[in-house]
């Protein structure tokens, strides 16, 4: 069964949580980040374009505005395939592990994939961020050598930076999942 | 001990809780209905199919079959339950028959897979006995479906590889982690994948390869011709070998020369490059059979790059341009010496020097200067001879050009370094007079013994020739200084140029194009992981989940896969190195390893 809802990030903009659950053992988090804006690239090209007609203009050659087209189309494609992120999602399966995914606005997708073995706990973490104290959700890995002690800490949603009634909503449904993994994992 | 048939063997871990995990090659999705043939790791809870057997079988040869398997690969394959594809009507005669067959291939948890030909549903059931009499109730498992690509997985490496456990007789430790359990089982069994449906064997099996076996004719000609062409090749390299270690090369003049230019050094990791390449030891594991595969192609580009050097070098005749153009540049270069030094033994930027001092400097470097020109004067009617045969050389591959590249430039701007090496001198000197003479003045002395100031009692006339002499050294510090500052900037310009070619020499030698092409082609051979995608669920039926491989990015295969190169990495932070220059200590910025310390 699917579920949406409207949320806003740490900084105001609009978020869209996206709740897919497929089995008691399986779970999905999707997490849509807000679309880039017409306005905002229309504002950048101008920019650089005026810049480069200025430059024209002082030193008569016409190479500085056909690189001045090349680096706007590069720097474009560049963004949108290696920075801008368009939704994150987090996939929970019982007895499997987690999954990370970021979807670049390109289409380029990057998957982590984090075994339930190796998985410690997800817990929500407090962090001062410049003026402001954010909350953010992340997992915490085994050590392989100390029975107590944590090798790895990975945050989730990095991009999306959610506020903390996402986190919440998030928080519960793992901690679900990790203590149904955790109580077949120690039964005789 | 760990055998997966003895029906009182238990898992520990998983309990009637723990969701039972099938992972199902997508090859046999569409296959006839039979037994499933794979191995059961307890730990995870996970039952790992790698073929189907089909109907009609004697159990007597499918057991002897996996027997054969398990000798060979050393993987506890074993019947781990029954696999169904049938029409819309269920045949209750085949509902007994298989369920039936679960008393004669006893393993616990007995997994039953059925889908309905032609729709995407599928059922699984997994029973469990429990108690240690056949009459006990059966218990069922939750069961989670998981497809993975057979020949994907087979062919494909996980990075950083778990430590794989040595062949042992019986059923290998599942101490790698879960899913490099699943990798590891695959690619162990693959004696399993060798029969296609062609063979006329006792058992009929479906698996990856069972529409015919791949291979291609030109890699195993290929295969056929390595063995002569490695052994022709490896003793072609030995015989250079004995040659460049006679004894024709050791006395000590030239055996110096030889430390010092990098195109032996250039040469010498090329040639146990090659040697290396051609042994005939087979590759211990897949990472020197990657090393091997990056080193052969990383040496082929190279004399590719080489001969089309030279093939542009010879187009039009531009050997002859280069040899014409090479003494008047050296002719320019002393010159805009000379100008420099005059202009030194002026006013130099307005500063005024010691007249005296000056004058002396100046002529003892000028005097330098017109001994170069001479003997470039002397050598240019050989320059184009040298040149051509040089050349020749870049057909042993482009970085071997590079580094001649370099040495002529260091032979040509000698003079240079020995500027160099006279200013930095005379400065140490200096410095190391002023500091002594320095404690002196203030009455403290350096203790050799204890590596301390300690203070000191001098006697007057010590005291007065002492400080004569300072501010004597301290008039003439900015004269030498000046002097000093002028040839190490020019020698480190020197320095900057020849460590960008032997930067791009060191990107050649060590980039492993083998494994980045791998990497474009067949991004499944290098994984760094996998990735799950839920696939179409219904409610009622089990969670189907296909696994891909997660392809290594490209900075990890060149970080993972980065051939050793001649190490020229700068051997000084930049706090040292400006250290050593306030001090007039002599840098050697570009050390090749194996090098003395001077």
């Amino acid at each position: 069964m699917e579920d949406e809802r409207s949320l806003s990030d740490i900084c105001g903009g609009r978020l869209a949580l996206h709740r897919r659950y497929y089995s008691p053992s399986c779970l999905e988090f999707c997490l849509s980040c807000p679309r880039i804006s017409l306005r905002s690239i229309t504002a950048v090209t101008c920019t650089v374009w005026l810049a480069a007609y200025g430059l024209f203009t002082l030193c008569e050659n016409s190479m500085i505005l056909s690189a001045a087209i090349f680096i706007t189309l590069l720097g474009l494609l560049g963004y949108l395939h290696f920075v801008k992120i368009d939704h994150e999602t987090l996939l929970i399966i019982d007895s499997l592990g987690i999954q990370m995914t970021s979807s670049y606005a390109s289409g380029k997708e990057s998957t982590t994939f984090i075994e339930m073995g190796k998985v410690k706990d997800v817990i929500i973490n407090e962090a001062i961020y410049m003026q402001k104290v954010i909350y953010y959700l992340c997992i915490l890995l085994k050590d392989p050598v100390e029975p107590h002690g944590i090798s790895q800490v990975v945050p989730i949603f990095q991009s999306a930076k959610p506020r903390l009634d996402c986190l919440i909503e998030v928080y519960r449904s793992c901690q679900e999942i990790l203590a149904h993994q955790k109580a077949a994992s120690t039964s005789p | 001990m760990r055998s997966s048939s003895s029906p009182f063997f238990l898992s520990f871990n998983s309990g009637p809780g723990m969701v039972l995990k099938a992972f199902f090659p997508t090859c046999c999705a569409s296959a006839d209905s039979g037994l499933l043939v794979g191995r059961w790791v307890p730990e995870q809870s996970s039952a790992v199919v790698l073929a189907v057997v089909h109907f009609p079988f004697i159990p007597v040869q499918v057991k002897e079959l996996l027997a054969q398997v398990q000798q060979a690969s050393q993987v506890g394959v074993a019947v781990l339950g029954t696999w169904c594809h049938r029409r819309q009507e269920p045949e209750e005669s085949l509902g007994h028959f298989l369920e039936g067959l679960g008393t004669l291939f006893s393993h616990e948890p007995w997994l039953q897979l059925c889908r309905e030909r032609g729709s995407k549903s599928w059922n699984c059931k997994a029973t469990r006995r429990q108690g240690p009499t056949p009459l006990a109730p059966a218990c069922e498992d939750q069961v989670m479906l998981i497809f993975y690509d057979q020949r994907k997985v087979l062919l494909s490496r996980l990075h950083p590889p778990a430590a794989l456990p040595e062949r042992q007789a019986g059923d290998a430790t599942a101490s790698a982690g879960g899913l490099a359990a699943v990798f590891d089982t695959v690619a162990r069994s693959e004696v399993l994948f060798q029969s296609d449906r062609f063979d006329e064997g006792p058992v009929r099996l479906t698996h990856w390869q069972s529409e015919g076996v791949e291979a291609s004719i030109l890699v195993e000609l290929a295969k056929r011709a390595a063995g002569p062409v490695c052994l022709l090749l490896a003793c072609l390299l030995s015989l250079v070998s004995a040659a460049s270690a006679c004894r024709v090369f050791r006395p000590w003049p030239l055996s110096f020369i030889w430390s010092k230019l990098s195109t032996c050094e250039q040469l010498r990791h090329r040639l146990d490059q090659l040697t290396l390449v051609v042994s005939a030891h087979r590759a211990e594991g897949p990472a020197q059979l990657m090393r091997k595969a990056n080193t052969l192609v990383s040496v082929l580009l190279d004399m590719a790059l080489g001969l089309l050097l030279l093939s542009w070098l010879h187009r039009k005749d531009r050997f002859a341009h280069l040899a014409e153009a090479l003494v008047p540049v050296a002719d320019r270069v002393a010159e805009e010496l000379q100008h420099l030094l005059q202009w030194l033994m002026g006013a130099p930027a307005g500063l005024k020097m010691n007249r005296a001092l000056d004058q002396v400097l100046g002529r003892f470097f000028l005097y330098h200067i017109h001994l170069w020109i001479s003997y470039i004067h002397l050598m240019s009617p050989f320059i184009e001879h040298i040149l051509w045969h040089l050349g020749l050389s870049a057909c042993l591959g482009l970085t071997v050009a590079l580094s001649i590249l370099s040495d002529i430039i260091s032979l040509l701007t000698f003079h240079i370094y020995c500027f160099y090496v006279y200013g930095a001198r005379l400065y140490s000197l200096k410095i190391h007079g002023l500091s002594s003479l320095w404690r002196l003045f203030r009455g403290k002395k350096w203790n050799v013994l204890r590596q301390r100031v300690d203070s000191c009692s001098y006697d007057l006339d010590q005291l007065f020739i002492g400080t004569l002499l300072f501010t004597i050294l301290i008039f003439l510090l900015p004269t030498t200084a000046l002097y000093y500052l002028v040839f190490t900037l020019l020698r480190l310009l020197v320095v900057t140029v020849q460590g960008l070619v032997h930067l791009l020499v060191d990107l050649i030698n060590s980039l492993p194009l083998y494994s980045l092409g791998l990497r474009l082609c067949r991004p499944y051979r290098l994984a760094a992981g996998v990735k799950f995608r839920v696939l179409e669920h219904e409610a009622g039926r089990p969670l189907r989940l296909l696994m891909q491989i997660n392809p290594l990015p490209f900075s990890h295969v060149v970080r993972t896969y980065r051939l050793p190169s001649c190490g020229c990495h700068p051997k000084h932070s930049w706090g040292s190195l400006c250290r050593k220059l306030f001090f007039g200590e002599l840098i050697y910025p570009w050390r090749q390893r194996g090098d003395k310390q001077d």
